[in-house]
């Protein structure tokens, strides 16, 4: 079985740990001194780096929140100079304003490292031909795979999103192998292929899907492997990680964490109190080599299982399960993420309709389906359909434009909505995933 | 002649698509004992308008309004026509030569006459244009 840096991934445990040591008190002291922020914070929790003695005493350590990536808008988390920075990712944030994240070339270097360990653990290499159907540009998820696949010398198709028949067309005539997307994405590339006359399972070369980017099950996996005839790995990240890090090895069974890059922990979300591995909970995540914007134990809002159980595929570092939810309520919709708040504030600007509403998701075909339910304000009810249908569009371009994501609306009557009932009834999930 | 006389306040509320919501509306003019003397449902994708003469609009508001409803009062104007075949032809090709355009239109046939009620842009106007070309219009009062 290939390996790509067999001296990192199957390093013993304890060379490890002791590895992930050393880079945490390099980290905590490089922050203390160059990072305001984390400065303040560390005084606030009453800690300095010299009380960081073993690796246990990370949990000593303040937490951050997405919330500090926006608040500190856009770049004043960010502990390199604008000349070491390389790139800018972006992602749209909570309430309209967007997360922006920053690289150094060595940060851009261990994303792509992390990324090539990944693709060789599901067993690509230089013969295959990797299709990258993640959106390129501020998001990171296309160009973060692209050189993640360059590195391991594959060949990239760089399709990006849309275009379904045309991206089927080029899959089968460039002989791809892989393909990196969302899980609900390649189930409707294998429906619009079928209508094309295309079986994916037998008209082309496909043997693997890299899937991420949106929350999905085994379920979801057996049927895909079934119906497509290929092997189906998760892979996992945000950009505050850098972008997707990891992917599941052949095993199928979790990905890898590759403990040079990050240190997980897993907390009680109540209690906050660390879990054993084996045990599910909230992810917390500390990067311990980023340069440009450090993030030390992050409260990402994952949910899942650490494994530290050995891996038959021979690498030491532990593995994540499958995420198995959310401590807030965040909602993925086809790989973008969406929070009710973003809609809330999004309709308080607007008023034609009150501020209540509504989500409803639902999984049409393949795709997910986002429904927001508004009350039409009483000023601004008329009694010609026109200016109903008027109003109508005006929200959904509005949500669109914020939410980066297409949603309809629909239009209640006044008072029909909960009220003040909690997130289980503003947000009804019918995905069944 | 005071074009006022002949603008009639008709009871607009928004309603969902969905069953049952008519009959709501229905029971409420029912409790109130009020009238309906001409109704329509105009329809979108999910929603729809209940539009109606009743006989005492007032009441008819205040009694949905409390029941949570979106009411809306709108102008509107009630063209008499003959209740026998070419009765919608005279009255239309009138309200073409008075260069009328209508937003909507619902026509209801009573004992005495076939009357068509319409929604226009500039009401007063409309009002002068359709008697002067000999039109007849039902006056406000008898809604009331």
């Amino acid at each position: 079985m290939v390996i790509w840096d067999p001296q990192i991934e199957e390093m013993p445990k304890a060379d490890i740990q002791k590895l992930q040591y050393r880079l945490l008190k390099t980290l905590v002291y490089r922050l203390y001194s160059f990072s305001p922020f984390y400065h303040e914070r560390m005084k606030q929790a009453n800690v300095h780096p010299d009380d960081i003695t073993s690796l246990a005493d990370v949990k000593k350590l303040p937490f951050m929140y997405k919330a500090d990536l926006r608040d500190n808008y856009p770049d004043r988390l960010f502990t390199a100079s604008r000349d070491d920075l390389v790139r800018y990712h972006v992602s749209s944030g909570t309430t309209g304003k967007p997360t922006v994240v920053g690289y150094t070339a060595h940060d851009l270097d261990n994303w792509t490292t992390s990324l090539a360990r990944g693709l060789v653990s599901c067993g690509l290499g230089r013969s295959d031909v990797i299709q990258v159907s993640y959106g390129y540009g501020l998001f990171t998820g296309g160009l973060g795979l692209h050189y993640g696949a360059e590195r391991i010398g594959a060949t990239v198709l760089p399709t990006s999103v849309g275009n379904t028949e045309r991206q089927i067309e080029l899959m089968q005539d460039l002989h791809a192998t892989a393909i990196c997307c969302t899980p609900s994405y390649l189930l409707h590339m294998g429906e619009v292929a079928e209508k094309m006359g295309i079986s994916i399972k037998n008209d082309t070369d496909l043997t693997t899907g890299i899937l991420g980017a949106e929350p999905w099950t085994d379920v979801m996996r057996s049927r895909i492997q079934e119906w497509l005839g290929i092997r189906a790995y998760d892979i996992y990240g945000t950009s505050e990680l850098s972008g997707p890090m990891f992917v599941e090895c052949t095993e199928q069974k979790g990905f890898h964490v590759w403990s040079d890059l990050a240190l997980v922990e897993v907390l009680d979300k109540d209690t906050g109190e660390t879990l054993a591995p084996g045990e599910r909970g909230e992810l917390v995540i500390t990067m311990l080599q980023k340069e440009a914007l450090p993030m030390i134990r992050f409260r990402i809002g994952d949910v899942s299982v650490l494994d530290e159980e050995p891996c038959p595929c021979g690498r030491t570092h532990p593995r994540i399960r499958r995420i198995q939810g959310r401590v807030d309520d965040m909602l993925i919709i086809r790989g973008i993420n969406v929070f009710p708040s973003q809609v809330e504030h999004t309709l308080m600007s607007i008023p034609e309709v009150g501020q209540h509403f509504q989500i409803v998701v639902d999984r049409r075909g393949a795709l997910d389906d986002m429904l927001v339910r508004v009350e039409i304000s009483k000023n601004a009810f008329s009694d010609k359909i026109n200016d109903l249908m008027q109003i109508r569009s005006k929200v959904e371009h509005k949500l669109r434009n914020a939410l980066n994501v297409g949603v309809n609306v629909e239009l209640v009557e006044p008072g029909s909505l909960p009220r003040f009932e909690g997130k289980s009834k503003k947000v009804i999930d019918r995905r069944n995933l | 002649m005071d074009v006022k006389n002949y603008i009639i306040r008709q009871i607009s509320v928004f309603s969902e698509n969905k069953p049952g919501r008519l009959a709501s509306i229905a029971k409420a003019f029912l409790e109130e004992k009020i009238n309906i003397l001409a109704f329509s449902i105009a329809e979108a994708d999910g929603f729809g308008v209940v539009r109606a003469l009743v006989n005492q609009p007032d009441k008819a508001f205040t009694k949905l309004t409390a029941l949570g409803y979106n009411v809306a009062f709108t102008d509107v104007i009630a063209v008499k026509m003959k209740d026998q075949p070419g009765g919608l032809f005279e009255i239309a090709d009138l309200l073409g030569d008075a260069g009328i355009n209508m937003e909507y239109a619902y026509a209801y046939s009573g004992k005495e006459a076939a009357v068509l009620i319409i929604r226009v842009d500039h009401v007063d106007e409309a009002v002068s244009r359709i008697l002067s070309k000999g039109g007849t219009l039902l006056e406000a009062k008898v809604f009331i």
